[in-house]
């Protein structure tokens, strides 16, 4: 049985005191318990943020690379080693705005992770500047008029996109969140989890208090996760009621399922010391 | 008469067969146990841009094109005014009869057979434009060459396309081979002539390098498309499932390098490929996978720049870029193959080096390489070695606490710690972009910091003394010292055979490692060299650059050339002449 002290790193999170992104960690160390998965048998990819501190607060395998790229590493750490339980953890300036461009992509994949979002809704390391979920009109250090975009709708994107599990939940909701991630974790494919995370020090607008007075969780009304467009009008919802739980989920293929070279073992597990080409050369006589 | 000593060319628009009759040519040859080297010129568009394909055939070993075309084969007219002059005197145009041509604008001394292409084609019955087939058999005719093994290399080309698609071309090719021999008797100048069976294999470097990666087990490659590197994920994807290898055509060059670190991470060999423009998008993650210390194996094509640059053509033009690419200092292996030989032992070394030293590894090519056809002989598979490098053992890993993290960035003697991997139990640790401490913990502190910089920079240290040292080709007290890296490598040997017929003595030393550099050798060299020169196919003469930043020592003649086409070893010949002589 895993237990949380295999799991805890003796360091300290270093976040901010009240920083959304200590309920998030607990919240994972939770998922992972309950899941008893042996930490040397997960892989935590982040990125760069806040929120790429992730890995070095609890004892799995991590690799915190560079900013908007932990999906890729990911991808391929999944790949490589299908055995492993992997994780891809980063910021809302990380995945939906420099890695925008691998996060539609991982989704088309389906690859089997999941993926958590650390939403704050701002630029959290960089000391507050506006992120592609900053809400029009919201002042930050690089907006001191206001953002003039709207912003990125990351559950909307991902139903179009093609992931398998999309969710939403929310840091000041640690059992919720623990929940979510264990589903998640149990969905074969491609799973994201948008995390609304409040940044206690740079964003003074979407607050503890401004989630609590919104959110309503969809599974306790009844929502169908089956059904498509379901989860498209329920991503639109946003304003005085805004939905969290899951939006979506259905089960097609995995991009492992479409390989034959790993079907009977992982890459990495397979001999390389003897690989014969003779065959190869004599198609190029 | 010449004798198996033959330069054949084919040109035409983009989409009328061009390069595929040219390999069929070319591989014709070759099974006549000839050797050929080939070289493709074409401009980056799909359809209606002029491509052509020069094919040399000689009876000893090539090592590059010369200029002088003896068999033109002209499928348009603009192929005809583009290329008449290339033409040896004596030399023949193959051509479409239907083309209005008037004399007066060739050479007297060139000879015209045209062959009325369309009318074939009508005659045999032949479904599909197979005006290029004609056109060959044509070219077989006139320098006699055995037509069974051209015969037997349609019909292995086109395999999988069936009965139907080998006989037409097949008959084409006949149809034009017999119009050739009943309407221009015997009389021309080149003749071709089997001189065994072959056995050697027709590559381009790329394909050295997959195989080579292959055999290194290679089992992650990833790559966005970018000529001149396309046709390695064409290949290895081609490939993946005889060998159990995942390719992924990522959705840009950023995912493609993060992707292979990730492979990387997890503890297989992995590659990715591109050329400059998508090289500039994997400086980030080449200066990660530096900083984390995980194996990659990065293939680098060169073409020229700046920006798009010519996509199609080539050049040396990122030498220094590969070198100074990425932010910080970090240990970059830049590994520069000159043929294909060393294309496929050196890559499989690349993965050595990246595994045993645990950081990214370069290998630099450029389109001359990339795609040009060589015979080569069927490499040695006996001479491959694989070395995974140093994992964490057994009681380390049972010694290790199993409340921190397992000490993947050990401070050692080398500068190579042990590794792990996901999976290994008690290995855990977190690889972090932040410098870090011997667990991979996220620390400023001045002391780890020049420590674990020290440790990391040792690893290229280690590395150079276990390179060996490149040799000297040629005699030692030569009048004329060329040093020169990658694909020049080619005519550079072409050149010294005439120079030497020439009576000029020249040696040769080819850089195969731009880093760690070998200093010391060069500097001995340029010491006891009556005349130094570089071969360079870049503006600046960037080798010589890095020679003077390395040693202190200048080159006495930069011999450049930057058009975008390789070096012809008459090029290089005229300019050491000048250099002897001078
Ligand atoms: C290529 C690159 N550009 C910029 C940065 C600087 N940078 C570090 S974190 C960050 C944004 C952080 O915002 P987010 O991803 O939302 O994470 P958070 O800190 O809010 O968790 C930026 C711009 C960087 N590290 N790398
Ligand atoms: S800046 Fe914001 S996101 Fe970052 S640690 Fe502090 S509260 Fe958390
Ligand atoms: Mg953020």
């Amino acid at each position: 049985m895993v237990r949380m002290i295999d799991i805890n790193a003796i360091d300290k999170p270093n976040w901010c005191p009240g920083c959304g992104d200590f309920g998030i960690l607990l919240a994972l160390k939770g998922a992972i318990v309950e899941l008893n998965i042996e930490p040397e048998n997960i892989a935590i990819i982040s990125g760069i943020g806040c929120s790429g501190k992730v890995p070095h607060w609890l004892r799995t395998y991590g690799l915190h690379g560079i900013h908007g790229r932990p999906l890729p590493v990911a991808a391929a750490t999944r790949l490589s080693n299908h055995e492993l339980t992997v994780f891809a953890v980063g910021g809302d300036g990380d995945g939906y705005g420099i890695g925008m461009c691998h996060f539609i992509h991982a989704m088309r994949r389906n690859i089997d992770m999941t993926y958590i979002v650390h939403n704050n809704m701002i630029y959290g390391l960089t000391t507050g500047q506006t992120s592609p979920t900053s809400e029009k009109g919201m002042r930050t250090k690089s907006t001191p008029s206001g953002v003039i975009e709207v912003p990125v709708n990351p559950i909307a994107l991902a139903i179009s996109s093609g992931a398998t599990f999309i969710a939403r939940s929310f840091a000041g909701d640690v059992k919720h969140l623990q929940k979510t991630i264990v589903d998640a974790v149990k969905h074969r494919g491609f799973s994201l989890i948008d995390v609304f995370q409040p940044c206690v020090s740079f964003n003074h607008v979407n607050t503890y208090d401004w989630y609590k007075q919104r959110i309503y969780d969809l599974q306790a009304a009844g929502h169908n996760t089956g059904d498509k467009m379901a989860a498209f009008v329920k991503s639109q919802e946003w304003g005085e009621k805004i939905p969290i739980g899951v939006f979506y989920e259905v089960l097609s293929p995995t991009y492992e399922d479409e390989l034959p070279q790993i079907k009977e073992m992982p890459l990495v597990k397979q001999a390389i010391d003897n690989v014969d080409i003779s065959k190869l050369m004599d198609d190029f006589v | 008469m010449e004798k198996n000593k033959l330069t054949w060319k084919i040109g035409g628009k983009a989409g009328e067969g061009v390069m595929a009759t040219g390999i069929i040519f070319a591989q014709s040859g070759s099974r006549g146990g000839l050797h050929v080297y080939d070289i493709n010129e074409y401009p980056s568009l799909i359809k209606g841009g002029h491509n052509t394909l020069q094919v040399r055939v000689e009876d000893r070993e090539i090592f590059s094109q010369v200029k002088g075309v003896n068999v033109l084969i002209a499928l348009n007219k603009e192929t005809i005014l583009m290329h008449r002059d290339e033409l040896t005197s004596g030399g023949g145009i193959i051509y479409d009869s239907a083309e209005v041509l008037d004399r007066k604008e060739i050479r007297e001394d060139i000879r015209l057979y045209p062959v009325p292409f369309n009318n074939i084609i009508k005659e045999i019955g032949a479904e599909t434009i197979m005006k290029n087939n004609v056109a060959l058999g044509a070219s077989i005719a006139l320098i006699d060459y055995d037509f069974d093994i051209v015969a037997g290399v349609i019909r292995d080309t086109f395999k999988r396309k069936g009965d139907r698609i080998i006989n037409d071309n097949t008959m084409a090719a006949k149809a034009g081979y017999d119009y050739l021999k009943k309407n221009f008797p015997d009389d021309f100048n080149y003749k071709l002539e089997k001189i065994g069976t072959g056995g050697r294999m027709m590559l381009t470097g790329n394909d050295a390098i997959c195989m080579g990666a292959i055999k290194a087990g290679c089992k992650f490659y990833s790559a966005y498309p970018m000529t001149p590197a396309s046709s390695i994920l064409h290949f290895m994807a081609a490939q993946e499932r005889r060998f159990n290898i995942v390719v992924k055509h990522t959705e840009d060059e950023i995912s493609a390098i993060n992707m292979a670190i990730g492979a990387g991470f997890a503890g297989v060999r992995a590659m990715c490929g591109t050329s400059g423009g998508g090289f500039c998008l994997m400086s980030e993650g080449y200066g990660l996978a530096g900083m984390i210390e995980v194996p990659v194996v990065i293939i680098m094509a060169m073409r020229p720049g700046p920006s798009t640059g010519m996509p199609t053509w080539s050049e040396q033009g990122d030498l220094k870029f590969v070198l100074n690419v990425s932010q910080g200092d970090f240990p970059r292996p830049v590994l520069i193959p000159g043929d294909n030989e060393e294309c496929f032992y050196m890559t499989q070394e690349a993965f050595n080096i990246a595994e045993k030293y645990q950081t990214p590894v370069i290998v630099l090519t450029d389109k001359n390489l990339a795609e040009s056809h060589k015979t080569t002989e069927k490499f040695d598979q006996r001479r491959i070695t694989i070395d995974r490098g140093v994992y964490a053992t057994a009681s380390e890993l049972a010694a290790s606490d199993e409340k921190t993290f397992f000490k993947r960035y050990k401070y050692t003697e080398n500068g190579v710690s042990p590794r792990t991997i996901p999976g290994m139990k008690k290995g855990i640790y977190t690889a972090t972009s932040d410098e870090h401490d011997e667990e991979g913990n996220i620390t400023e502190d001045t002391g780890n910091r020049t420590k674990m910089m020290e440790k990391r920079m040792r690893k290229l240290d280690s590395l150079a003394k276990e390179l060996k040292q490149p040799e000297m080709v040629g005699p030692r007290d030569a009048a004329v010292t060329i040093i020169a890296t990658g694909s020049t490598k080619g005519p550079i040997k072409e050149a010294m055979m005439m120079l030497e017929k020439d009576g000029v003595t020249v040696n040769y030393l080819q850089i195969l490692y731009l880093s760690p550099f070998p200093s010391e050798k060069v500097a001995s060299v340029m010491d006891s060299a009556r005349k130094t020169v570089v071969v360079e196919n870049n503006f600046t003469g960037q080798l010589a650059d890095i020679i003077r930043e390395k040693t202190g020592k200048s080159v006495g003649r930069r011999i450049l050339k930057y058009d975008g086409r390789p070096f012809y070893p008459e090029e290089i010949h005229r300019e050491i002449m000048e250099v002897a002589h001078g």
